[in-house]
C-alpha cells in the first residue's frame, strides 16, 4: 500500500498492465516522452521504450481509428484524449465503429479499446476544457462509460477497463485529480494525502465495471453522484444533517440498477447529481429508472442537480458549477415533501 | 528484407540535455527562389513547396524576386504591430503569474505572420485565427483595453465572461470568433469564401492552423473543399515546430513539407520564412492576386518558431533543449524588420528606444485600466450573461434556470 494521488494510482495502473501484458500499449498527444498534460503516463515511456508509449499526431479521429484497429488485430490499446472537450472529433469512431464492431460482425472482430480522458470543470478551463460528455455515450449501446472518485477506485477500474473486451470510455475527473474537491472553491485546496481511498496497493488489483460503491448509508434520501460531485455531495450531506445514502456510481454503462433500486425503495426520495447539463443529461435515465422501477415506494418527485442549460461559461465557473449549496437546497427540498 | 516488421515511432533530434541542433533544417539563401506569376498552374509550382521563400537577408536587405514594394511608413506600422505584440504579450503573461487572469498564450517569435497579413488583406476580408496570431488584432488597432477586459474577464469583457482568456472574437477588424478546439474553423474560412463567391463579393477569407493541428480531418477536409470549389481562400499553416511537447516529426514533417501537402489537392503550396516580415507579405500579395483572380485557394507553411512556452501551463524546458530558440537559424522577425527599416535607413537605434518606450508606456496604461476595472474573480459581467446567447431568443429551461438562481 502506498498513499497515492488519483494521477499516481492512474500512474500505477498503467504501469501495472504494461507490465504484464505486452500486447498493452498506449499512445495520445504529449503522452510520450512528456508524460501527459496532466501526467498521468510520467516515466512509462522511459521504463517500457518508444513503442508502448508514445505521441500522436493532433487527431483525435485518427487516434480512435489507430486505436480500434489494433484493437481489432488484437492489442490492447489504451487511447489518451488530452481533454474530454475534444473527442467529439472521434465520436463517429466511437459510435460508429467501436461500439457496433463485435455486433455487425456476429463476433469476428471487436475493440477491447480503453478510451481515457480528463474531464469535468471547476479548472477556470472555459467552454472547451470543463464539459462532462458522458451522457453522449451512455447513449451509445455498446460502448461502457467509467468515472472514477477517488485514487482507489481509479486505478481498479482503469485495470478492469484495460483488461475489458469491451470498448470503455475512461473519464477521469481532473479536478479530483491531485485531491478531493468538495465545491468549495473559496476553502483552501486538499490533496489526497490522509484520505482513506487514497491508500492503493502497488500491484494489479480490479475494482468490476458495473459496481456501484455505497459509500455512506442512510434512511432518508438517495444520492447518487459519480465523479467530483460525490465530494461535492458529501458536504452537502454533512452540512444539512440529512441522513442521506450516498451512492457512488463509478459506472454509468454497465450502470448497477440493483443498487440504485434498492436505495431508492429504502429511503423514497432521491436527489441526482452531475457537472454536465441537466437537459438530456444521464440524471434524466436515472429518474426515468426509477420512476419505471420504484415508483410506488417514492415519497418525492425525484430531484436533479446540474449544470445549468449554457455551454461552460468561463467567468461564472462558480455560478454554473452545481456547488454544495445547490445540492443541499435540493436535499431539503425533498426532505420537504411527503 | 527485413524479417520482422518493426513500428517506427518519429523521435526529434534533440531533447532536454542536449544542445540545440538545426543543423538538419535545409535553410536556403534570401532571393534564391524565382516568384512565377500568380497564375501558374499548381503543378508547376512544386518548388516553392519544398524550398523557403525568403526575401531579407542576413544584413537586412530584401533580395530576389520576392522582394515586395512596401511604403517605408507601412514598414514602421508592421514593426510597430510586431512590437505592441511582443510587450503587450509579456505584460499578460506576468498578469497572469500575478493571478490575474486564468490562462494566456504568448506568439513570440510569430508576430511577423499575424502583422503582414492582417496589413496585406482588405477590411472586407476575414481571418479565422488560431489563439497564436494576436498581431493581426494589433496590425489594425484593436483596443487594447478590450484585450485586457477579455483577458480578465472583468466587467468590461466584451465577450461576457464567456470564453477563455485571449479566445477573441472581433467581426469589425475582420477577426472570426476563436475556439479551443483546435481546426475546427479552418473549413469557415472555406465556407466564408465560398460564400463570398456565391454572393459576386469580393471578400477573401485567410485561416491559420498550427503544424500540429494540420493531422486534424478539418485541414484536408477544408483543402478538399477549397479545391473542388476553387474557393478564394488563402490556408495558412503556421509551422512553429512544436506542438506543446510534440516536434514537428510528430506531425509528418521527417515525410513531407506541409506546403507540399498542396500538391495532392492540386493547390499552389508555398513554403515562406515567417519570421522575414517581406517575405509574409509577398507570399500573401501572391495568394491575394490569385484568389481576386478567382484561381483559388493557395496554402502557406510559414516556416517559424515558437519562442515560448506553449502557455501558461507549460514549462518547455521539460521536453526541448533549455536555449533552443536562441539558435533558431531564422532569428527573430522583430529584429529582423528593425534591422531592414535601419538598413533602407528609414530607422535608427535612438528611435527604436522611444518607440519602445511608447508602447511599453501604452501597454502598461491599458493594463492597469483593465486592473483598475477587476481581474479574473473580482469583477465580472453580471451573472445574467451567462445565460444569454444560448439561443437567439431563449427557452423555458434557461429562463426557469435563471429564474432559479435568482439573476
Ligand atoms: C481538438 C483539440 N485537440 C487537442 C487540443 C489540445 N491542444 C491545445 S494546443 C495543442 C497543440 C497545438 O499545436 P499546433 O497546432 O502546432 O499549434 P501551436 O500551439 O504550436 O501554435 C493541443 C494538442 C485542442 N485544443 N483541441
Amino acid at each position: 500500500m502506498a498513499a497515492m494521488s488519483m494521477i499516481q494510482a492512474l500512474n500505477s495502473a498503467l504501469d501495472v498492465m504494461l507490465e504484464r501484458d505486452p500486447d498493452v500499449l498506449m499512445f495520445g498527444e504529449d503522452i510520450g516522452y512528456f508524460g501527459g498534460v496532466f501526467r498521468v503516463t510520467e516515466g512509462l515511456q522511459k521504463k517500457y521504450g518508444l513503442k508502448r508509449c508514445f505521441d500522436t499526431p493532433i487527431s483525435e479521429g485518427g487516434i480512435i481509428a489507430t486505436a480500434i484497429g489494433m484493437g481489432a488485430y488484437g492489442l490492447r490499446p489504451v487511447a489518451e484524449i488530452q481533454f474530454a472537450d475534444y473527442i467529439l472529433p472521434a465520436f463517429d469512431q466511437l459510435v460508429s465503429e467501436a461500439a457496433r464492431l463485435r455486433y455487425r460482425s456476429n463476433g469476428e472482430f471487436w475493440a477491447p479499446i480503453t478510451v481515457r480522458a480528463p474531464y469535468g470543470g471547476g479548472i477556470f478551463g472555459g467552454q472547451t476544457h470543463s464539459q462532462s460528455p458522458e451522457a453522449l455515450f451512455a447513449h451509445v449501446t455498446g460502448l461502457c462509460t467509467v468515472i472514477p472518485s477517488n485514487p482507489y477506485d481509479a486505478k481498479g477500474l482503469l485495470i478492469a477497463a484495460v483488461e475489458s473486451n469491451d470498448p470503455v470510455i475512461f473519464l477521469e475527473p481532473k479536478r479530483i485529480y491531485n485531491g478531493p474537491f468538495d465545491g468549495h472553491h473559496d476553502r483552501q485546496v486538499k490533496t489526497w494525502v490522509n484520505h482513506p481511498a487514497a491508500e492503493v496497493p502497488e500491484g494489479h488489483y480490479t475494482v468490476p465495471l458495473g459496481k456501484a460503491a455505497t459509500l455512506r448509508e442512510g434512511r432518508e434520501v438517495t444520492v447518487l453522484a459519480y465523479g467530483t460531485m460525490v465530494h461535492v455531495a458529501e458536504a452537502a450531506i454533512e452540512e444539512t444533517g440529512i441522513d442521506a445514502e450516498l451512492i457512488d456510481l463509478r459506472s454509468i454503462v454497465p450502470l448497477d440498477i440493483g443498487a440504485i433500486v434498492a436505495s431508492m425503495k429504502k429511503t423514497g426520495r432521491g436527489v441526482i447529481l452531475h457537472e454536465a447539463s441537466r437537459f438530456a443529461g444521464f440524471g434524466a435515465e436515472l429518474s426515468a429508472l426509477i420512476q419505471e422501477r420504484c415508483f410506488y415506494h417514492l415519497k418525492a418527485p425525484v430531484a436533479r442537480v446540474a449544470g445549468w442549460d449554457t455551454p461552460y461559461p468561463h467567468a461564472f465557473e462558480w455560478n454554473y458549477f452545481p456547488g454544495p449549496a445547490r445540492v443541499a437546497a435540493a436535499l431539503k427540498r425533498v426532505m420537504e415533501e411527503n | 528484407m527485413a524479417e520482422h516488421l518493426t513500428l517506427h515511432i518519429p523521435k526529434p533530434p534533440t531533447r532536454p540535455g542536449d544542445a540545440p541542433d538545426f543543423s538538419h533544417l535545409q535553410i536556403p539563401p534570401a532571393g534564391a527562389l524565382p516568384r512565377p506569376d500568380s497564375a501558374t498552374p499548381a503543378r508547376e509550382l512544386r518548388d516553392l513547396s519544398d524550398g523557403l521563400i525568403r526575401v531579407l537577408d542576413g544584413e537586412g536587405y530584401a533580395v530576389g524576386a520576392w522582394t515586395p514594394t512596401i511604403e517605408p511608413q507601412r514598414l514602421r506600422d508592421g514593426l510597430r504591430a510586431m512590437l505592441l505584440t511582443r510587450l503587450f504579450e509579456e505584460r499578460m503573461f506576468r498578469s497572469h503569474r500575478q493571478g490575474k487572469t486564468s490562462f494566456f498564450m504568448k506568439s513570440t517569435g510569430e508576430e511577423a505572420i499575424g502583422a503582414a497579413q492582417s496589413m496585406v488583406l482588405s477590411p472586407r476580408d476575414m481571418c479565422f485565427p488560431t489563439y497564436r496570431v494576436l498581431s493581426w488584432l494589433m496590425a489594425r488597432g484593436y483596443p487594447l483595453n478590450d484585450l485586457v477586459n477579455q483577458i480578465f474577464s472583468n466587467e468590461r469583457d466584451p465577450l461576457r465572461g464567456r470564453q477563455l482568456p485571449i479566445l477573441y472574437s472581433a467581426r469589425a477588424y475582420g477577426f472570426y470568433s476563436l475556439s479551443g478546439n483546435l481546426g475546427s474553423r479552418f473549413g469557415h474560412a472555406v465556407g466564408w469564401a465560398m460564400a463570398s463567391a456565391y454572393k459576386g463579393d469580393d471578400s477573401l477569407a485567410l485561416a491559420y492552423i498550427g503544424e500540429g493541428s494540420t493531422a486534424e480531418g478539418d485541414f484536408h477536409e477544408a483543402l478538399t473543399f477549397a479545391s473542388v470549389y476553387h474557393a478564394p481562400v488563402i490556408l495558412c499553416v503556421t509551422n512553429n515546430q512544436w506542438a506543446i511537447s510534440s516536434f514537428a516529426g510528430i506531425a509528418g514533417a521527417q515525410e513531407a513539407t506541409f506546403a507540399a501537402k498542396a500538391a495532392g489537392y492540386g493547390l499552389p503550396g508555398l513554403r515562406v520564412d515567417g519570421n522575414d516580415f517581406l517575405a509574409v507579405w509577398a507570399a500573401t500579395e501572391w495568394a491575394v492576386a490569385r484568389a481576386r483572380a478567382n484561381l483559388g485557394a493557395t496554402l502557406i507553411e510559414f516556416f517559424t518558431y515558437r519562442a515560448a512556452g506553449h502557455s501558461t501551463s507549460d514549462d518547455p524546458g521539460r521536453y526541448r533543449p533549455a536555449d533552443e530558440a536562441a539558435h533558431w537559424p531564422l532569428g527573430d522577425p522583430i529584429v529582423r524588420l528593425k534591422q531592414h527599416l535601419i538598413a533602407i535607413g528609414e530607422w535608427d537605434e535612438a528611435r527604436n528606444i522611444q518607440f519602445e518606450a511608447e508602447l511599453s508606456e501604452m501597454v502598461r496604461s491599458a493594463a492597469k485600466e483593465g486592473e483598475a476595472v477587476g481581474t479574473l474573480g473580482k469583477s465580472k459581467p453580471p451573472v445574467s450573461e451567462m445565460f444569454e446567447g444560448v439561443f437567439e431568443r431563449p427557452d423555458w429551461r434557461v429562463i426557469e434556470q435563471r429564474k432559479e438562481l435568482g439573476v
